[in-house]
């Protein structure tokens, strides 16, 4: 599975002035993930400045509700910034910092990434700045400013679709254009080797901790773990520790937009095909010219054409099932979760509680599913107010 | 080597100093892209690359993002690339080449690829997200059908330069600067050392591209090379004239050849 390549998948795909940096990333991580002080500053950091432990939160009133499974919530949500990003940020901010680098470049969609980076750079100490789609600096100008706020440069880019792809694409080639000082802290597990690996290596925690917790609470481990995918970092993070647990089911939750079967969705399981973009050989939404496809869904963390080769690989042999989840689906559970719990998860992870919400009434009450709430909703108030047709200014 | 595709490359940079023109295929229109291979050969061009239109062209800055924007916009399918090339090829005897991304060629199934580059008269394939390390991913197809697989080489590169010019085929083409493709006022690298090292393994042509536009620039490159690469600047003027563009590009290709020969 190492060597960048997950069966057919994961790889280097990169322009040549690119490859000597990340040979660079992949050597220092190698370096640095065998180094007791380092996995020791890491766990500092992840204690006490993320906050984890991450609650297992035992959801009582939605299991009641739903008269099935038992429902558990992995609180990432209430992880320092809000999301789950802040874990593999810290340990590639850290990286950074052992490597000499002085300065951070990201993408992001919605903003929880780049805000997770924008946190970190403040925090070491290093120059930062954030890529960002017009479309999305456009639809979540709040996230634009909390991340100047915290001293970071955001750029709003023009190309292409506006959105989160071109954000990578416009990372990627400011990599090139200065590679000595910088480091390209990808957000998910996707792009060259080493980054799915070390992306999941570093997001395994909420996986790990899930096993953890589960045990002491019920003596056994779940039957299924729901995560929402986009490139897959959140997912791939809560799946990593259970792969070899075959009575464990995997569910990803894909963005499907307006429908699969509409034009509208980022459903790359159901609807994409192999190719090679971004760095990888994975599976993407694109014609058959290759051509990448404009991928659509409400929430801007999962309007990404393509998906970690992991998960592709993950998907390919069967470990893990990958279902769509619409637009309309996930409004909906944001909105119920937010009543029947108290807690506003993300727009993100509202596509695996939505999948909660089918699944688990079928199921008998001695089973018990884990839902990864990926973030926390704030962000996503007045996106939903405007779903609704609610006049909403910030 | 022995085949008749690697060997027309080979002429490209067997009188002289080789110029290398670069045009976005299908910009704004595949009927223009085929009147300036032929007017581009007259002109004195030594071989011809030609940028297959890809959605998200992540080497290229933003005048050839918009060309390509362009291309696409107007409806350039591959297949009609190919069957335009195959027309131009009627009357076109100087090498062409691809400039690709690996998921054009990949999406379009790879010995099909190859097929339609034999059939077309398509001698070789430049590849910028194909570095050495993934060039497995279509070496042995390639090889199969004569393709010439054209490597490059990067300021960043170093060490990895003697590997990736014992590999190399047709030619390579050296990456004068760091970041993407764009004209430049002035190329800082040291573009000698990385020809040099190159020399000390093989005898395959060198050809510097990225940043060149003025025929000063042209003549200093091909000094220290086998030739000099210009995308952007041309690109540039077919963005300008558009349908008009013809002349204009003919005669910044004969003022560049005469360029990169006064370097000889």
């Amino acid at each position: 599975m190492e060597n960048g390549k997950y069966g057919v998948f994961g790889g280097q795909y990169v322009p040549e002035t690119l490859m000597t940096a990340v040979h660079e990333v992949e050597a220092a991580y190698e370096k640095y993930k065998a180094d007791p002080q380092f996995q020791a500053e890491l766990a500092d950091l992840m204690k006490n400045y993320a906050g984890r432990p991450s609650l297992l939160y035992y959801a009582e009133k939605m299991t009641k509700d739903l008269g099935g499974a038992k429902i558990y919530l992995k609180r990432e949500d209430l992880n320092h910034t809000g999301s789950h990003k802040i874990n593999n940020v810290l340990g590639q901010a850290l990286l950074a910092k052992k490597m000499g680098k002085t300065r951070l470049i990201a993408e992001t969609g919605a903003g929880q990434h780049g805000v997770a980076t924008a946190t970190a750079a403040a925090l070491m100490g290093m120059e930062c700045e954030v890529f960002m789609g017009k479309e999305d600096t456009d639809r979540q100008a709040l996230n634009v400013y909390r991340m100047e706020l915290l001293g970071a440069k955001v750029h709003s880019v023009t190309s292409g679709t506006m959105t989160l792809k071109d954000a990578v694409n416009e990372t990627m080639r400011e990599w090139s254009r200065r590679v000595d000082d910088t480091l390209y802290v990808l957000g998910s597990v996707m792009g060259p080797h080493p980054f799915p690996m070390m992306v999941r290596d570093f997001q395994k925690i909420i996986g790990k901790e899930i096993k953890e917790q589960i045990q002491e609470r019920e003596g056994r481990l779940p039957d299924a773990v729901l995560a929402c995918v986009g490139g897959g970092s959140n997912a791939m993070g809560a799946f990593y520790e259970f792969i070899p647990d075959a009575s464990v089911a995997l569910i990803g939750c894909e963005a499907a937009g307006l429908g699969v079967d509409t034009e509208k969705h980022a459903a790359t399981i159901a609807r994409g095909s192999e190719g090679i973009f971004h760095g990888m050989k994975s599976l993407f939404c694109q014609n058959k010219d290759g051509q990448i496809a404009p991928v659509y869904s409400l929430s801007a963390g999962l309007d990404y054409p393509g998906i970690g080769p992991e998960h592709a690989h993950l998907a390919k042999t069967g470990r893990a099932t990958y279902v769509p989840v619409t637009d309309e689906e996930a409004v909906s559970a944001f909105e119920y979760l937010s009543r029947v719990e108290g807690i506003i998860p993300a727009l993100e992870s509202a596509h695996a509680v939505a999948h909660a919400r089918k699944i688990a009434p079928g199921m008998s009450k001695d089973q018990i599913v884990v839902v990864n709430l990926s973030g926390r909703g704030d962000k996503d108030v007045a996106a939903i107010a405007r779903y609704r047709g609610v006049e909403l200014y910030e | 080597m022995n085949n008749q595709r690697h060997e027309r490359i080979a002429r490209a940079f067997a009188h002289g100093k080789a110029f290398i023109p670069f045009i976005t295929g299908g910009d704004p229109s595949l009927e223009v892209t085929k009147k300036l291979l032929i007017a581009m050969e007259e002109a004195g061009a030594d071989l011809v690359e030609i940028g297959l239109p890809f959605s998200d062209p992540i080497a290229e800055g933003e005048v050839i993002q918009e060309a390509t924007y362009r291309a696409l916009s107007a409806g350039c399918t591959t297949d009609q690339l190919f069957d335009m090339v195959k027309e131009a090829r009627e009357t076109v005897k100087i090498p062409l080449v691809f400039l690709t991304y690996v998921n054009s060629v990949f999406s379009y199934g790879k010995e099909a690829f190859m097929k339609r580059c034999v059939e077309c008269g398509v001698d070789g394939l430049i590849v910028p997200d194909l570095p050495y390390e993934e060039k497995g991913e279509i070496r042995d197809v390639c090889q199969e059908y004569g393709i010439a697989i054209i490597s490059l080489i990067a300021p960043t590169s170093k060490e990895r330069i003697k590997a990736i010019a014992q590999d190399a085929q047709g030619f390579i083409y050296v990456v004068s600067s760091l970041g993407v493709t764009g004209v430049r006022q002035e190329i800082t690298t040291n573009v000698e050392e990385m020809t040099a090292m190159v020399r000390q393994v093989t005898d395959v042509p060198c050809a510097i591209g990225f940043g060149i536009s003025r025929p000063e620039q042209a003549t200093q490159m091909a000094r220290v090379s086998d030739g000099a690469i210009v995308g952007s600047a041309i690109v540039r003027m077919v963005g300008e004239y558009k349908e008009g563009c013809i002349p204009a590009v003919a005669e910044y290709v004969k003022k560049m050849k005469e360029a990169v020969r006064a370097a000889e």
